[in-house]
């Protein structure tokens, strides 16, 4: 029989001005088992900690109920505390009266109640509970960080210079991200590419570094530390040993229709193209569904006029395996696709831009070369009009519920650079909000308006009309002087939502890491975890996580970078050790648990066993405590109820249920 | 039936949360303050492939009156795979105890992820409203095992 210690937690008034946490700690009392309750106001708390401690010596107790928040807040801190104290930390139990009770519940005599049923399971369940050893694994001392960007390249840097290997696999040709696409940052209007190339050059350089471009992952196996991951290095068509980057190829390439990725589509590039001039690796990509050579079997003049003979048509797709201990996902965001934004021309009229399209027009490697002109007719626009929140803050299915939090500082930084250089330029921003948290970051914008003459009008755009003349006629209302407001504009820019890459669901998939339904992943503690996956060993940086700037971005990838590094700085993990186990007694050896079993973690050998004094040899099934995850499928596919999960065994799920429907 | 019926029907209702996903959207749930009746008792297993269906025969056995199960979205399951073994597994069983008299209004299994707060508070209204409706649950009544 156990002795069994239950503490309930008041914390502060959470629990407490819901649930009589008197009455919940005296009903234990009437459990079996129950040898010492007791309330206190906060348990996490080192005195709290302490009072569970002493309880455990002077009462001898050999199993702990506490009844505070939900076991994934506090559960490891008091397994901590009670192994201070010499009670094994898997002897303990969470009761959670907070979040599935005091914080949902407002009738206190009902809460209480429903506490009391919580309690009663939670000491069921720990009179069943035996003492577990946590068993050990290896840590692989290198990390891969999916994603080149800027998250990913200040990541993998931080994760180098701290000396352990790191792995970038990017998807496109070059690393760089959406930032080597910005012309200018807010808010102190640096050049992004001299602040950014330099990092991506020193990525490149670094000898802990390696980069994998125009590369995906694949496939994911394995668990933290020990992470198997094949990476698929698409066929580049360019042998990058030889290649020396003097871009004849892309000059000469016949075949130059193809809208430019980089530039947003508002020029083209060659079937063969690096897709920025500072790209790194400077090595160009056969883009085959456009190269004449791969589409008719004719023309091979790139192969012709490199005089490194670098050009490889017969290249394939390689797949490349390597071991990780941790995974960083900085896969990024991109814009959302705005068909369903009609009312605002975007399709119909060239002259309708996204901000990001702004940033390349304005960059003097953009398709105009800096200079701001229409896309329609290349002539200088006269008067400009922004709409903010274009799915951004969105009530119906549109758009996106959130904030894209980055689109208030980066119209203000577009409307005052060209207020800047073009002062006869009327800029007019329609906005929901103006949101400027952050370092400088009201001030930048009261800047554009009080120095900068931006006009700045709450309220929002009903409809842009392309016109005969090539004008765009803009329908909107301000909402402080309560008017209707129509502008005959040259040039719409569309602040359109960000949103996590498209490709992140996959990956999270591959990682099993969660994923939230806007398609962010989800962190392990939205407040004292941000960087971390639920999914051990899986770390988040940059805007796969949630809108963010690059100021956000780059603490985040730093971030990131120490929890990684912190687990590979381990030579060894504990492994949970809530693992499956089979009872050679009754198991058949039939091999259910073995084809469901998602780990691999089941073999079967031929064994003596002692049944009852009848000894014979039988084939059994034996679960490898350091693959097995501790999922349960195996023990419910069981036919002969032989396996059960340590931890989560069948008699405790059992006891729990009795104790609800009692 | 009908003399208790004028007594307010207080349903007992058993929840499995995987750990991963539900178990964390509930706290979610609390911490939003998003209310949903106390006769929900959640229990946290490590994963929905976890709930033996004899947990769920167990629970109606011993006078529950609506048991639901909830997990990880399809495709996004901590360990893989558990939850299609789960859907599957429920599937049969849920038409199994609908054949014995346990309606499948009873019965539940929903995907909810660790974002969802709003989508776990929802569900159980509507499934405790779901029991109200069905009332007591007493086609088990006779197997149930009394110690």
């Amino acid at each position: 029989m156990q002795r069994i210690g239950v503490f309930v937690c008041h914390c502060g008034s959470n629990i407490a001005a819901t649930v009589d946490v008197k009455k919940v700690a005296e009903m234990a009392l009437m459990e079996p088992g129950v040898v010492h309750a007791e309330d206190y106001q906060y348990m996490c708390s080192e005195a709290g900690q302490a009072r569970i401690q002493e309880a455990i010596k002077e009462k001898n107790l050999t199993g702990i109920v506490v009844c505070s928040c939900s076991p994934r807040m506090h559960e490891n801190t008091f397994r901590k505390a009670v192994e201070r104290a010499g009670l094994n930390p898997y002897m303990v139990e969470v009761a959670n009266i907070r979040e599935h009770c005091s914080w949902i519940h407002k009738d206190i005599e009902e809460a209480t109640k429903k506490a009391v049923i919580l309690m009663r399971a939670a000491v069921a369940k720990v009179n069943l509970n035996t003492p577990l050893k946590p068993g050990e694994s290896r840590v692989t001392k290198r990390a891969l960080v999916i994603g080149g960007g800027i998250a990913g390249i200040q990541t993998a840097l931080d994760i180098a210079d701290a000396g352990y290997k790191v792995d970038i696999v990017e998807k496109t040709p070059s690393i760089g991200g959406r930032m080597s696409q910005v012309d200018k940052t807010f808010p102190t209007l640096d050049c992004s590419a001299c602040i950014l190339t330099p990092k991506m050059v020193e990525a490149n350089a670094h000898e802990n570094i390696t980069i994998y471009t125009y590369s995906e992952v694949e496939n994911v196996s394995g668990f933290v530390g020990d992470f198997t991951v094949d990476i698929r290095k698409k066929a580049r068509s360019v042998d990058m040993t030889k290649c020396t980057g003097c871009g004849v190829c892309q000059e000469k390439c016949p075949s130059k229709k193809t809208p430019s990725e980089f530039n947003r589509g508002l020029n083209n590039r060659s079937a063969i193209y690096t897709p920025f001039a500072q790209a790194i690796p400077n090595v160009p990509v056969i883009d085959r569904e456009a190269c004449i050579k791969f589409k008719t079997g004719k023309c091979g003049l790139c192969s012709k006029v490199c005089q490194a003979g670098a050009i490889d048509y017969d290249q394939k797709d390689e797949i490349i395996t390597e071991k990780y201990g941790a995974i960083v996902v900085a896969t990024g965001f991109d814009m959302i696709k705005l068909d369903k934004y009609d009312e605002y021309a975007y399709s119909q009229s060239k002259d309708v831009i996204t901000s990001l399209e702004l940033e390349r027009i304005m960059n003097a490697a953009g398709p105009t070369k800096g200079h701001l002109e229409r896309m329609s007719d290349g002539k200088p626009p006269k008067e400009m009009v922004f709409i903010q929140c274009v799915g951004s803050r969105c009530s119906d299915d549109r758009g996106k519920s959130y904030c894209s939090k980055i689109c208030c500082m980066y119209t203000a930084k577009h409307a005052m650079l060209i207020r800047d250089k073009y002062p006869d330029v009327n800029v007019t921003v329609f906005y929901i909000d103006v949101r400027t948290p952050g370092k400088n970051f009201d001030e930048f914008y009261r800047r554009a308006v009080e120095d900068y003459g931006v006009n700045y009008i709450k309220g929002q755009v009903g409809k842009v009309i392309p016109q005969s003349n090539g004008k765009l006629l803009v329908r909107g209302v301000d909402l402080i002087d309560q008017k209707q407001i129509v502008k005959e504009a040259d040039m719409v820019v569309l602040a359109a939502a960000i949103e996590p890459n498209p490709d992140v669901r996959k990956i999270a998939t591959m990682l099993t890491a969660s994923i939230d339904t806007n398609n962010f992943l989800t962190e392990a503690h939205a407040k004292l975890r941000p960087v971390e996956s639920p999914t051990a060993g899986i770390f988040l940086s940059g805007v796969c996580q949630g809108p963010k700037d690059i100021p956000e971005t780059v603490s985040q990838a730093g971030a990131a970078a120490v929890k990684a590094i912190g687990l590979l700085a381990k030579d060894k993990l504990m492994t949970n050790p809530c693992t499956a186990h089979s009872d050679e007694l009754l198991c058949n050896g039939c091999s259910n648990c073995a084809n469901v079993c998602p780990y691999g973690a089941i073999s079967y050998e031929d064994k003596e066993v002692n049944d009852h004094g009848k000894r014979e040899v039988r084939r059994i099934a034996q679960v490898n405590s350091a693959l097995c995850q501790g999922c349960g499928a195996c023990t419910v596919t069981c036919p002969s109820g032989a396996m059960d999960l340590q931890g989560f065994s069948n008699r405790q799920i059992l006891a729990e249920v009795d104790a609800i429907c009692r | 039936m009908s003399i208790e019926a004028n007594e307010e029907f207080r349903p007992k209702i058993v929840a499995f949360c995987c750990n991963w996903c539900s178990y964390a959207g509930a706290d979610l749930a609390g911490s939003s303050r998003l209310a949903y009746p106390a006769d929900v008792k959640i229990i946290r297993v490590p994963c929905s492939c976890r709930v033996n269906p004899m947990f769920i025969l167990r629970a109606f056995e011993k006078g529950a009156d609506g048991v639901i199960m909830c997990g990880c979205h399809p495709g996004d399951c901590h360990y893989s795979t558990g939850n299609y073994y789960a859907r599957r597994r429920m599937t049969l069983l849920f038409s199994m105890l609908d054949y014995i008299g346990v309606e499948n209004g009873r019965t539940r299994v929903e995907w909810v992820s660790a974002a969802e707060g709003v989508k776990f508070s929802t569900t159980m209204n509507e499934f405790v409203e779901k029991i109200h409706s069905l009332g007591k649950n007493v086609r088990l009544g006779d197997l149930r095992c009394r110690n």
